[in-house]
């Protein structure tokens, strides 16, 4: 049966892929530092459960600090000369898209094929999604390679060439989470919520309202991820003054207060991977660019969240 | 009780208001909120450790699909796209964006979430092809603007998924909720807490799209300003 370890086996042979490609490459202007960067994580993935813990978080550490002081740089890479390129668009045209579409069109398929017969035991029924996704991508690879008639290395140099533009901006979305455990165990949340349920004491029902839909997105911002917020806010202030005190219905106050922590996603750098991986990706200038352009939406769906949250939790 | 653990939190606010590298300022707030709670180094390395052994499966979607992605582009996608585009008769980046939007959302509805993204779908296809559309309908608009039509596309997939996926039952977000709360010895149906989002996901779509309305005339009043600075240039020249 495929499991994640199989995924992440996958994932980390292309991880220690780009770093032998990183060491063979004479001009990379970090071959060392890049290099070793992507051979810590690719370790982390195939022998992490096998390490140490303590020696895993050790390569954590390295690794943030080859990240964070600009060990990860761009190799050279070669193009596909002007008039190849524009003779495969001819000759491709409309076919380019078929592998692209493959990802999500073959993801889908095998969810829904595989979700349908659990019998097989062919995809680990836990993680249906990300294994059709993995699958998926392997497909659409081979399809790839197929139409551009590239050799799977050609692929692996592209592979690098899109972690080398975004750069340390991929390490950042897996920092975040696993900061995200640590505070968890750490006791931050059971803090907040005995310093809210010390400080706040609201009678009204619209400022107990308002207080839940704003404690919502703000500790969402600081956590960058509302799902990390959601059981610290709704055990401090949500069940205490909302369903104890004001007799709010809880369906109504957990759907909306999470959409109200993800009013706060969409304001934070901390939730790296929806803002500031896409900077990466794009090639944009602005760091905050992406949380820019989302920032009017996230305000007035807060605001229309709180009205909505004070007329329909009391029907 | 112990406070100095938020001590960790500030030194992520500080870090991020004065912009130091994201990268250290997290591996920095680990380690303070660590020995703020008064582990052991040892042990703090073996928390780090085990939590990034946890959170493996991040990285994962972001990395898989950049090989093909990047075969694709080398074959010239992006061009492909901003071509095919360029042919479909009364497109605009706002009407393009609204319909990316209504089918992220729709389908992140029904539990499709990994139909879109910003490795697989905005950066290869979407952006491009807003990209096309604004340099078709307001030619010789700055990058400053291009990257703007850029950001929007990123922003528009986010909010479709994020407030299309809350209102699918059997998604993670519902069952942390549900399981929260029945520890909190409060019982609630599921099925309620998914229906009671329907009405924000209808605002966040209402909203967004006005707004992608309005980066159709805000395109317009560039090209307009461009159009009357450029000839007073010439003539002082």
């Amino acid at each position: 049966m495929l499991t994640l370890t199989h995924l992440y086996w996958l994932v980390g042979a292309i991880m220690a892929l780009v770093a032998v490609l990183t060491f063979l490459d004479p001009q990379h202007p970090r071959r060392f530092r890049s290099g070793l960067f992507w051979l810590s994580y690719a370790a982390i993935f195939v022998i992490g459960d096998y390490l140490p813990t303590a020696v895993v978080g050790a390569l954590v550490l390295v690794m943030a600090l080859l990240a964070g002081l600009g060990g990860l740089a761009a190799g050279p890479y070669q193009a596909l000369p002007d008039k190849l390129q524009l003779a495969s668009l001819e000759r491709l045209g409309k076919k380019l898209f078929i592998p692209a579409l493959a990802i999500p069109g073959f993801t889908l398929l095998l969810v829904l094929v595989m979700g349908q017969l659990p019998a097989l035991h062919w995809f680990d029924p836990k993680n249906l999604t990300l294994l059709s996704l993995g699958v998926a991508c392997v497909l659409a690879f081979a399809i790839a390679c197929y139409l551009t008639r590239e050799s799977p290395r050609q692929g692996g140099l592209e592979a690098k060439r899109l972690l080398e533009a975004i750069g340390w901006a991929f390490l950042l979305p897996h920092l975040l989470a696993t900061l995200g455990l640590l505070f968890n165990q750490a006791g931050v949340g059971q803090i907040i919520a005995a310093l809210s349920h010390e400080y706040l004491q609201l009678d009204s029902r619209l400022a107990a309202v308002a207080a839940y839909a704003l404690a919502m997105a703000g500790f969402t911002v600081i956590m960058g991820n509302a799902f990390a917020a959601f059981p610290v806010i709704t055990a401090g202030l949500g069940i205490p003054l909302l369903i104890q005190q004001h007799d709010a219905n809880p369906a109504v106050m957990a759907a909306i207060g999470m959409f109200c922590g993800y009013c706060g996603t969409l304001l934070t750098p901390m939730a790296a991977n929806f803002n500031i991986v896409p900077v990466a990706l794009l090639g944009l200038r602005d760091q905050h660019a992406v949380i820019k352009a989302q920032a009017p939406t996230a305000l007035l769906l807060l605001a229309v969240n709180i009205v909505l949250l004070d007329q329909l939790a009391f029907l | 009780m112990n406070y100095w653990p938020l001590l960790g939190i500030a030194v992520v606010m500080i870090g991020f208001v004065l912009r130091f590298n994201a990268v250290l300022v997290v591996i920095s707030a680990g380690i303070v909120t660590g020995l703020c709670a008064l582990m052991p180094p040892v042990q703090l390395l073996s928390a780090i450790g085990e939590s990034f052994l946890k959170t493996r499966s991040l990285p994962v979607i972001l990395l898989l699909p950049l090989a093909i992605i990047g075969l694709l582009e080398r074959h010239g996608l992006k061009q492909q796209a901003q071509r095919f585009i360029a042919g479909v008769k009364g497109a605009t980046v706002g009407r393009l964006l609204s319909i990316y939007l209504l089918a992220r959302e729709g389908s992140a509805a029904l539990g499709l979430t990994s139909l879109g993204g910003h490795p697989q779908m905005v950066r290869p296809l979407v952006a491009p092809m807003a990209e096309a559309l604004a340099e078709r309908q307001h030619p010789g608009l700055s990058q400053q603007v291009r990257d703007k039509v850029k950001a929007m596309a990123a922003a528009t997939d986010n909010i479709g998924l994020f407030f299309g996926e809350d209102i699918f039952v059997a998604f993670g977000a519902i069952v942390l909720m549900h399981t929260f709360l029945r520890e909190s010895g409060i019982e609630t149906d599921p099925m309620h807490i998914a229906f009671w989002g329907i009405p924000t996901a209808i605002a966040a779509f209402l909203i967004h799209a006005i707004r992608l309305r309005r980066l159709d005339h805000y395109l317009a009043a560039e090209q307009a300003r461009l159009a009357q600075a450029a000839p007073q240039q010439t003539e002082r020249n």
